[in-house]
């Protein structure tokens, strides 16, 4: 059995463990295709998930993603879509 | 022996209890409690921090924080107040944090009013705060005492409310034995939290629980809910041990025994309804009286125990779960379900401090069906 703390108290920087991202439905994917390196996907996304892999070619953290679709939204190019989540 | 204002026996017993941390804003008619608090902290009678907010969102969050690093804290509020602090009240309780409060139960808005009623701790009922009512200002005097030895229980760690009726018994004037600050301290052991906040030991409080451990965590504060009777039950032992005085842990019964009609009713009224109980004896009516003291935890198998000879039960609410009814009353009905079968009557009255007389209450000894009673017939909404 699990102890559980009362009031749940868990050690600092819990969030790190919390993989907020399973409440996802749809989950961007990053095309590599027309990305011109403005960015704006990693700037925009209230996570801070989104990171430059390489140059113009952009990719997320898929534990933190919440899937708002808001890098689909903000880039100029049309270089990132959203797909169901399938788990 | 003193003669005290309600408030300042409240204050009293904060004082001696020792809180390291005070902290609320200014409402009436709680107002005089914090004052005489802040004069205590001021005069160096009371080695606490008295921190000034612009809200009582604030205060209680000010609280939570301080109650986390484990020291004695102490809040206090009333209507609009108790509203705006409810999402930190619900965060108090879920991070088992032993915060004392008292509310100066007062009627909410709209239409505005400061008078006494029970709607606004009624409508945190449901937050996992334990929630205490005081007829008398010794009692509330008291029972503030007996709030922090169970908040801070290693068995329960759950805030408490006090609650205790706004004018009638926060502004009222009645002789109080207070507890000497050498018994308080006898009675309260210092603070002993099995969590703090503290730089050394970085901890979270209040974490995000997934779907696999928050129904866990909300059935903990359940079950301490439910340990915390015994816990209340033992400490007023003790407390009757050391003072003399003897208070039940769930409600006072008053000429029970023999009771066919009974009425049930929290806070100052139930003083009242004795009166009323006599009256009724007088006119011939077997008339009783369950005086609820702890509202949460439900005390539903010693009611159920205490009103197995009634055939009536008339329920007395000053507080209404708009749409539907009395809001003891419903809970009495639910705790009494499948095993008493007594005619049960809620009554609603005493609403935005209209006045609870003796009359009000033999008035709702008759009623006859659920309802609202003593209303004006010359006032009617005017036909939508
Ligand atoms: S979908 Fe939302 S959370 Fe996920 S990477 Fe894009 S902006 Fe960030
Ligand atoms: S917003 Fe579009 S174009 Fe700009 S960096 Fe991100 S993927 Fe590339």
């Amino acid at each position: 059995m699990r102890p559980l703390t009362p009031g749940l108290v868990v050690e600092a920087g819990s969030s790190v463990d919390n993989h907020t991202g399973a409440w996802r439905t749809e989950r961007p994917r990053f095309l590599s295709v027309a990305c011109n390196g403005c960015d704006l996907c990693a700037v925009y996304c209230p996570e801070g998930v989104v990171f430059k892999a390489a140059p113009k070619r952009y990719d997320f953290d898929p534990d933190f993603c919440k899937g708002c679709g808001i890098c689909v939204e903000e880039c100029p190019v049309d270089d990132i879509v959203m797909e169901a989540e399938i788990r | 022996m003193k003669v005290m204002e309600g408030a300042e026996a409240i204050a009293d017993a904060v004082r001696a209890a020792g809180p390291k941390v005070v902290s609320a804003y200014p409402i009436t008619p709680q107002t005089h409690i914090v004052e005489a608090l802040s004069q205590a902290v001021a005069d160096g009678r009371l080695d606490a921090e008295f921190i000034t907010v612009e809200s009582e969102h604030s205060a209680a969050s000010v609280v939570l924080g301080a109650a986390a690093t484990g020291v004695r804290t102490f809040t206090a509020t009333s209507s609009q107040g108790l509203l705006y602090m409810a999402e930190v009240v619900l965060n108090i309780a879920g991070m088992r944090l032993p915060v004392v409060m008292t509310v100066a139960n007062r009627a909410l808005s709209s239409p505005l009013s400061i008078w006494n009623d029970h709607q606004d701790s009624m409508t945190l009922r449901d937050s996992g705060w334990i929630q205490l009512f005081a007829q008398t200002a010794q009692e509330a005097h008291d029972l503030h005492l007996v709030a922090y030895r169970i908040a801070e229980d290693p068995r329960v760690l759950l805030p408490v409310m006090v609650c205790v009726d706004g004018f009638v018994l926060t502004h009222a004037f009645e002789p109080v034995e207070p507890v000497s600050d050498e018994a308080v301290s006898r009675y309260l052991p210092p603070l002993s939290l099995p969590f703090v906040l503290d730089p050394a030991r970085p901890a979270t409080f209040g974490a995000y629980a997934d779907p696999t451990v928050y129904t866990e965590a909300r059935f903990a504060i359940e079950a301490a809910q439910r340990r915390s009777a015994q816990v209340l039950s033992q400490a007023l032992g003790e407390f009757a041990a050391l003072t003399g005085r003897e208070y039940s842990p769930d409600f006072d019964r008053y000429r029970l025994d023999d009771a066919d009609v009974v009425m049930v009713a929290m806070g100052t009224a139930a003083q009242t309804a004795q009166v009323a109980v006599d009256e009724m004896r007088d006119e011939g009516v077997a008339a009783g009286l369950v005086a609820i003291r702890r509202f949460r935890p439900f005390p539903a198998a010693e009611l159920v125990a205490a009103l197995g000879n009634a055939s009536r039960i008339v329920v007395f609410d000053r507080s209404v779960s708009l749409g539907s009814g009395g809001i003891v009353a419903g809970e009495l009905r639910s705790a009494l379900y499948g095993r008493l079968l007594p005619q049960i009557v809620g009554v609603v009255a005493g609403l935005g401090g209209r006045d609870v007389s003796v009359e009000t209450l033999t008035q709702a000894f008759r009623a006859e069906r659920d309802g609202w009673i003593d209303l004006r017939p010359d006032l009617e909404e005017i036909a939508p």
